[in-house]
């Protein structure tokens, strides 16, 4: 009685499925541009060393996959607890002001050292304060979560743009942006850090939160499969009427779970506020929380995965704007639909391929098998 | 429905039912109502039916038996097209015939009757057996010309139905009619029914073995799917015995026995009855004391229910599916909150005033075995050992800090699953990969291994073949000589009577009676799970019930 899919390695699930789902998109997009007379092979030439070709492109590139990390890992962690947190682009703008509201207040009294930490629980608290509400509302009150966090995603924006206009804009000024952070409010950029060891690089907006996002990947880890919390969270996910058998209360789970998917996209606001723009502005969230779905999805809710993903969404946004600027037939929207083939191919029909491959895996390996057999 | 009580008792049907052995209609040269040759179906590397030959008679009743997984279900959906076999040949009435789906099917004239009926609830009778056999654009005439048919099938199959009842409101026993008449309203002349007494109290599958034969006498094939012996002894005339995809045997069933069934089946002696030793009762662990749920519809789920349990002894609650025993013990393992009335477990009372947990369940050791084991019992993309620990995995067994410890629950599942026989012994397979007998030894496991107090076991045997079943009995028999109180919930009487020491029996919430297993028989217990008051109506309606097929307990 040895299950069928036993036969089958992990790795043809992990990994060689969502290559060839990779590979479909990139296929269907190399005959679209074959349409508007781009030679696809430079198009995708154009790409991967706009990504990777040279040290600004790799700064840019490891600097959009740093947001999609955050993103990605605050869907996957709702996702665990059966959750669609579609609200991570407004956890993300109120994660920012968190973070910004913080530095803003200390950055002439303290040292960098006590506003980095400052800063990270600050966005932290006010992502997953974000998040809470419809939590609450779904665990409570049975409200749809899909439905809240989307349009807490609209409430976010709008207070954001009041506070801006109103209350933080810096005066004497036209446009909604608070005043430049300190120094010591500051990340510093990787060029900056590079050059202290006296690598030289190209500046870039890569900045330290990188590293904070390789270490959530790690913690992200750690509390989904190594906490009895992470474990509750995977239980009410994957089965909540076992979870009630089991002296599990959900609403609980549910809370924890989108607070800390909160506090995961209040991070993005680190990189993009503390990191980059060194002020709190408009916008900076444009829309990294809606591709952190994506970026989920792709990477199977794991962390690894999710590195894996986030790198080729990088890899597009920042090879995507080097087509369009070198290739003028190509406009930012084809970069936009390329990205959406990935999506629809990875995410959408992620299991159109899975019968196809298997089935080749088994003949390919019965195959093998069946020579091997006869010489022995 | 007063028309059909009166006219009932002068209907032949009626009468005691011939001997299986009865003549009939169509032996001798008549070709096979249905011939199946050499059929082969696997899943992937599963190979679900191997080579299988079936010859049916026409108009006689075919039992098909085997464990769980033994291809039964398999070569069934073969036939009526839901899948399409990888070798081999069906003939129809001597005919090779193609089916590729079931609009085949029905067409070369096989009918099914499903385990879960396919009835619209919210339609009356009659729509639903004209549903997907409409004919013409306008309703209203097919719904006559529907009623006129279904008036002469009831006629002349002697199954009698309100055509204009909504088909959600009537009992099962009538829903199943209904899905027969909706075969039969499709022309068919072979009818399969796939597990068919498994929703039905005693009376109700008297009723539908007097249906099958007055079916077989109007030249009906049937074909019966069931893992009961019991049935297979009364009421078919041939059986086919399947095991691991398998056809093992053919017996023409006056010539062989229920000992030689079981033998077939699982391939080695079985032991039928249980040996167990005379309780030694101790202190009360359980008192339940006017314990009453009333659900969000207003119905009393649980009435006002009050019993107890003592160390030493197993309980058993008898009773027809959704009579409350489902609830009663939810409401016990903390899982519902309850209405009113009171329960004290091990000590400590529980209202609705001062609710239980299921945690604080477990740490009074208290170990509940539910039963739904796919729904409530375990995560199915769980690895084994993760399911292994649902429940206790805030035990400082399993955790070091604020982390769990992988090494430790491992070597903990491997242990449980040497202990209790789980196939294959491999803690990190997915808990969907086991067969269901083996799932259900993982949460036996997980429950039992703590040496509860007090052991809440629902249905602990439902969809285990009957290697796993014997295996599963003698441990709930050891829990009960250690010393534990166990409170078993089972629609299967002779489980309920072969573990039990005292039977209580419910109905519609209540309990209405208390036996001793001693003095229990099956169709004393059958009467009580319907009701007096529905046994007198029973026996009004249908006066040759009596003298019907004869059951005899085990």
């Amino acid at each position: 009685m040895s299950p069928p899919a036993g036969k089958i390695p992990r790795w043809v699930d992990v990994a060689l499925i969502p290559l060839v789902n990779i590979a479909l998109a990139f296929l269907v997009s190399g005959v679209i541009f074959w349409f508007i007379d781009v030679d696809p092979l430079f198009a995708v030439e154009i790409i991967f060393y706009g990504a990777f070709g040279y040290d600004l492109a790799i700064g840019y590139t490891l600097y959009y996959t740093t947001n999609f990390v955050f993103t990605g890992l605050a869907v996957a962690v709702a996702f665990h607890a059966g959750l669609f947190n579609i609200g991570g682009e407004g956890q993300a703008y109120i994660g920012g002001l968190g973070a910004a509201l913080g530095i803003l207040a200390v950055d002439h009294l303290l040292p960098f050292y006590l506003i980095l930490p400052l800063a990270i629980l600050l966005a932290a608290a006010f992502g997953a304060a974000w998040a809470a509400i419809p939590a609450y509302l779904q665990a409570y009150r049975g409200s749809h979560i899909v439905i809240t966090t989307i349009m807490f995603n609209f409430i976010a924006a709008a207070l954001m743009v009041y506070l801006m206009v109103n209350v933080l804009i810096q005066p004497g000024s036209m446009s909604p942006e608070s005043r430049e952070f300190a120094p010591a409010g500051q990340l510093p950029f990787m060029h900056e850090m590079l050059g202290w060891v006296g690598i030289a690089m190209t500046p870039s907006p890569l900045n330290l939160s990188v590293v904070w996002a390789a270490v959530c990947c790690v913690l992200v880890w750690a509390f989904i499969w190594h906490t009895r919390w992470g474990y509750e969270i995977r239980t009410v996910g994957a089965n909540e009427t076992a979870a009630v058998y089991a002296g599990i209360d959900p609403r609980r789970v549910v809370m924890l779970a989108m607070c800390l998917s909160g506090a995961l996209a209040g991070f993005l606001g680190i990189n993009e506020v503390m990191g980059v723009h060194h002020r709190l502005l408009l916008n900076f969230t444009a829309g990294y929380g809606f591709t952190g779905i994506a970026v989920a999805l792709m990477g199977r809710n794991h962390p690894v995965g999710i590195v894996l993903a986030s790198l080729l969404f990088g890899m597009l946004y920042q090879g995507g704007a080097e087509l369009a600027f070198e290739e003028p037939k190509v406009t930012r929207e084809m970069v936009v639909t390329i990205q959406g083939l990935v999506i629809l191919f990875s995410g959408a029909l992620a299991h159109m391929m899975k019968g196809p491959v298997e089935r080749a895996y088994l003949w390919l390996a019965g195959g093998l098998q069946r020579p091997a057999a006869q010489e022995g | 429905m007063a028309d059909t009580t009166n006219s009932s008792p002068g209907r032949p049907a009626t009468g005691p039912v011939p001997a299986p052995s009865a003549p009939a209609p169509s032996g001798g040269g008549a070709p096979p109502a249905i011939e199946l040759r050499h059929i082969s179906k696997a899943f992937g590397s599963v190979r679900a039916n191997r080579d299988v030959c079936l010859t049916v008679k026409a108009g006689t009743i075919h039992g098909i038996i085997g464990e769980n997984g033994a291809g039964k279900s398999t070569l069934m959906s073969i036939l009526y097209g839901f899948y399409e076999a990888d070798s081999g040949e069906i003939l129809i009435g001597g005919r090779p015939v193609a089916i590729r789906s079931s609009r085949d099917a029905i067409a070369a004239g096989i009918g099914m009757v499903h385990q879960h009926f396919m009835l619209v609830d919210t339609m009356s009778v009659v729509e639903n057996i004209m549903l997907g056999a409409e004919s013409g654009a306008i309703l209203t005439s097919s719904v006559e010309k529907a009623r006129a048919e279904l008036q002469r099938l009831e006629r002349d199959y002697d199954l009698e139905v309100d055509p204009d009842a909504l088909a959600g409101e009537l009992p099962v026993g009538q829903q199943q009619r209904v899905e027969i008449l909706k075969a039969l309203y499709r022309g068919a002349d072979v009818l399969i029914l796939d597990e068919p007494t498994g929703v039905l109290t005693p009376q109700e599958t008297d009723q539908l073995f007097r249906i099958l034969d007055s079916l077989r006498r109007q030249g009906v094939t049937v074909v019966l799917i069931t893992h009961k012996l019991r049935e297979i002894m009364a009421i078919t005339d041939n059986v086919s015995v399947m095991r691991g995809g398998e056809m093992v045997a053919d017996r023409v069933t006056a010539e062989t026995s229920k000992e030689e069934l079981a033998e077939l089946m699982v391939g080695r002696k079985v032991l039928l009855s249980l040996d167990k030793q005379a309780p030694r009762v101790g202190d009360t662990v359980l008192a339940v004391d006017g314990l009453t749920f009333v659900d969000r519809a207003g119905v009393a789920r649980v009435d006002h229910v009050s019993f107890t349990v003592r160390a030493g002894e197993i309980v058993g609650v008898a009773g027809v599916s959704g009579n409350g025993q489902s609830e009663l013990l939810e409401l016990l393992s903390g899982i519902r909150p309850v209405t009113s009335g009171s329960f004290d477990l091990l000590g400590e009372r529980f209202s609705a005033t001062r609710p239980l947990d299921p945690s604080t369940m477990r740490s009074l050791r208290a170990a509940h075995v539910p039963e739904d084991r796919l729904r409530t019992g375990l995560v199915r993309t769980f690895a084994a050992e993760e399911s292994a620990i649902l429940g206790y995995h805030n035990d400082t067994l399993y955790n070091a800090g604020p982390f769990m410890k992988g090494e430790a629950i491992r070597r903990d599942c491997a242990a449980k699953m040497h202990d209790f026989d789980v196939r294959p012994q491999a803690p990190v397979l997915k808990t969907a990969n086991f067969s269901g007998g083996n799932q259900q030894k993982i949460v036996l496991a997980r429950e039992l291994s703590r040496a509860p107090r007090l052991l809440l076991v629902g249905q602990p045997t439902r969809g285990v073949d009957i290697g796993a079943i014997e295996f599963i009995h003698r441990n709930l028999i050891a829990m009960r000589d250690a010393g534990s109180a166990v409170l078993l919930v089972s629609v299967e009487l002779d489980e309920i009577m072969s573990l039990s020491d005292r039977i209580l029996v419910m109905f519609e919430g209540r309990i209405v009676g208390e036996v001793p297993a001693a003095e229990a028989n099956e169709r004393m217990l059958g009467l009580m799970m319907a009701n007096a008051a529905s046994e007198e109506e029973a026996r009004h309606k249908s006066p040759g019930l009596p003298g019907a097929i004869t059951v005899e307990p085990e």
